[in-house]
């Protein structure tokens, strides 16, 4: 388990240099988080009423979005596990005592919490300082922000192991760039990430939160200002934890045969 | 211990000539050519030998370090290594081997050089006595004092090889594998290496199989040599004998180097 630490420890400590990053980082977030909440905002005008979020659940939803931006974007990837592969350097992965899953996804954890971390408070001061209606509001109760909590960590792991299943593929056919253009452009429509689902016509909503994406942001963003309640959100809740077992279970067990059967090419 | 008996493994290719015709007639019609690799290797090595591993480019040599190491499973063939097969037993064979590819890095490339060190360390849950004597030794050996603060990307190929070797070793492997150790090297950090392996051995009696294609690695450093051409094993013998056998030959120049020694024979075994 130490060793799984130690890999997520260098890649937490190696983010936290890049100072310029993180900035333009946190410059992206603003501008993209205004920008959504006005365009919302000019629809809201015409009519609130026609719309399934309050408008101000929906910008704690882009805020939240923007400020944890790096848990859940599925469009994030670690390119020094891309670079491993099609260099061979992954040769000296595997011939070492450790599970090239758990280390990898370790890795990918490490970046990402980094780089939450640096990008988060920033957004999320201003969000609250923010009057309302633009700014982020406390959830409903404690409660919720408990279940929020939960369910952030479960909507991380499901991204992760969504992830990870590209760098399978990317093992298997050596070049990322199918895969991740494809996870990249349809999951941020699945996940919610371009518009919240319950934007979605209903009965594609019904199909969309069945899927692993759904399992993302989603569920945290509307768990937050208490969108999704009760019942409705114990299922998310369970779709979350179901989806995180068997994505990282299934990337696993493909990642193992596909071990098998790798040729790391060149002398 | 490491023993290998008709170990075999099929490469499949693809090939096709230049030019857009035969690219677009690629896109209907794959031509694969399935390139024998390795063609039933056998050899073993006792603890504590040190074994020059030479052939010409693509005669097998890392593919079977790579079997040897575990990342490569065989098409047929045993490998028993101090009684593990390596790719059936990858992690725990893993921590009692240590392995140097010369062409790739194993350094994390934007953090100094003992962070990749410590990381290691907790990777081969190497505990902090035997990693503090470790490290210890190969600074002394490998002069690594300076360079270990500094991270892998400013490092010169000479100081980085000696890292690499050095990250190999944290963990005190009873077996070493070198891919091309000396690959790129000047004559100092090539003499350093040299040195370096050579008192290993003495030291820790590690078992040290090297492939190079320098022919002054394996006269400075083995008793004994393999000598691998099309994947498959053509000689097993001291570097001597292996002299004698081209003396032998037609034409032989009795004061050819060692280099134009080994071309000649290349050339003879048709590899």
């Amino acid at each position: 388990m130490k060793k799984y630490l130690s890999v997520f420890r260098i890649r937490f400590i190696h983010s936290f240099q890049y100072r310029a990053a993180a900035l333009a980082g946190v410059a992206t977030q603003f501008a993209w988080g205004f920008m959504e909440i006005l365009a919302f905002r000019a629809f809201y005008a015409s009519d609130p009423a026609a719309f399934p979020m309050e408008f101000h659940e929906l910008v704690s939803y882009i805020w939240l979005q923007q400020a944890f931006l790096a848990v859940t974007a599925l469009w994030f990837f670690d390119a020094d596990i891309f670079e491993a592969i099609s260099s061979g350097g992954v040769a000296y992965e595997l011939a070492r005592p450790m599970n090239l899953y758990f280390m990898w996804f370790a890795k990918n954890c490490g970046t990402r919490l980094s780089r939450a971390l640096l990008r988060c408070v920033p957004v999320l001061a201003v969000a609250f300082a923010l009057p309302k209606p633009w700014g982020v509001s406390l959830p409903p109760d404690f409660m919720t922000f408990v279940c929020f909590l939960i369910s952030m960590a479960l909507a991380f792991f499901v991204v992760v192991a969504l992830v990870m299943l590209v760098y399978v593929i990317t093992l298997r056919s050596i070049s990322p760039l199918g895969p991740r253009y494809f996870l990249g452009a349809i999951s941020e429509l699945l996940a919610g990430a371009t518009i919240p689902l319950p934007f979605f016509p209903d009965k594609l909503r019904a199909i969309v939160e069945l899927l692993p994406f759904a399992s993302g942001q989603n569920a945290p963003l509307r768990i937050y200002s208490g969108n999704l309640a009760g019942a409705e959100m114990a299922q998310a809740m369970l779709m979350q934890l179901f989806w995180a077992i068997a994505l990282t279970a299934g990337g696993m067990l493909w990642l193992r045969a596909s071990e098998k059967k790798l040729v790391v090419q060149g002398g | 211990m490491i023993e290998l008996r008709g170990i075999s493994k099929t490469y499949k290719v693809a090939r096709r000539n230049a030019g857009f015709a035969e690219a677009a007639r690629a896109l209907f019609r794959r031509e694969y050519e399935y390139v024998r690799a390795l063609d039933e290797v056998c050899f073993a090595v006792e603890t504590g030998e040190m074994v020059g591993y030479i052939g010409p480019n693509g005669a097998g040599k890392s593919s079977t370090i790579k079997v040897m190491s575990g990342i490569l499973t065989p098409d047929a063939g045993e490998c028993t290594i101090d009684g593990l097969t390596p790719w059936k037993k990858r992690r725990e064979h893993a921590r009692r081997i240590g392995v140097v590819f010369g062409q790739r890095s194993q350094l994390w490339w934007d953090v100094p050089v003992v962070d990749s060190f410590e990381l290691i360390r907790d990777i081969y849950e190497v505990d902090a006595a035997e990693y503090k004597r470790n490290l210890e030794e190969l600074t002394e050996l490998l002069e690594l004092s300076q360079i270990m603060r500094t991270p892998a990307r400013q490092l010169s190929l000479g100081q980085r090889m000696r890292c690499e070797i050095a990250a190999s070793l944290l963990h005190s492997p009873s077996i070493l594998f070198l891919d091309e150790p000396t690959i790129g090297l000047d004559a100092v950090s090539k003499l350093a290496v040299r040195a370096f392996i050579k008192e290993l051995n003495a030291r820790r009696k590690t078992t040290v199989i090297l492939t190079t294609h320098d022919m002054n690695d394996i006269t400075a450093l083995c008793e004994r040599v393999l000598l691998i051409g099309r994947g498959r094993i053509l000689f097993d013998g001291s570097f001597g004998e292996l002299r004698g056998l081209y003396r032998e030959a037609p034409g032989a120049d009795p004061n050819a180097s060692s280099e134009e020694l080994v071309a000649a024979l290349y050339k003879e075994m048709k590899i």
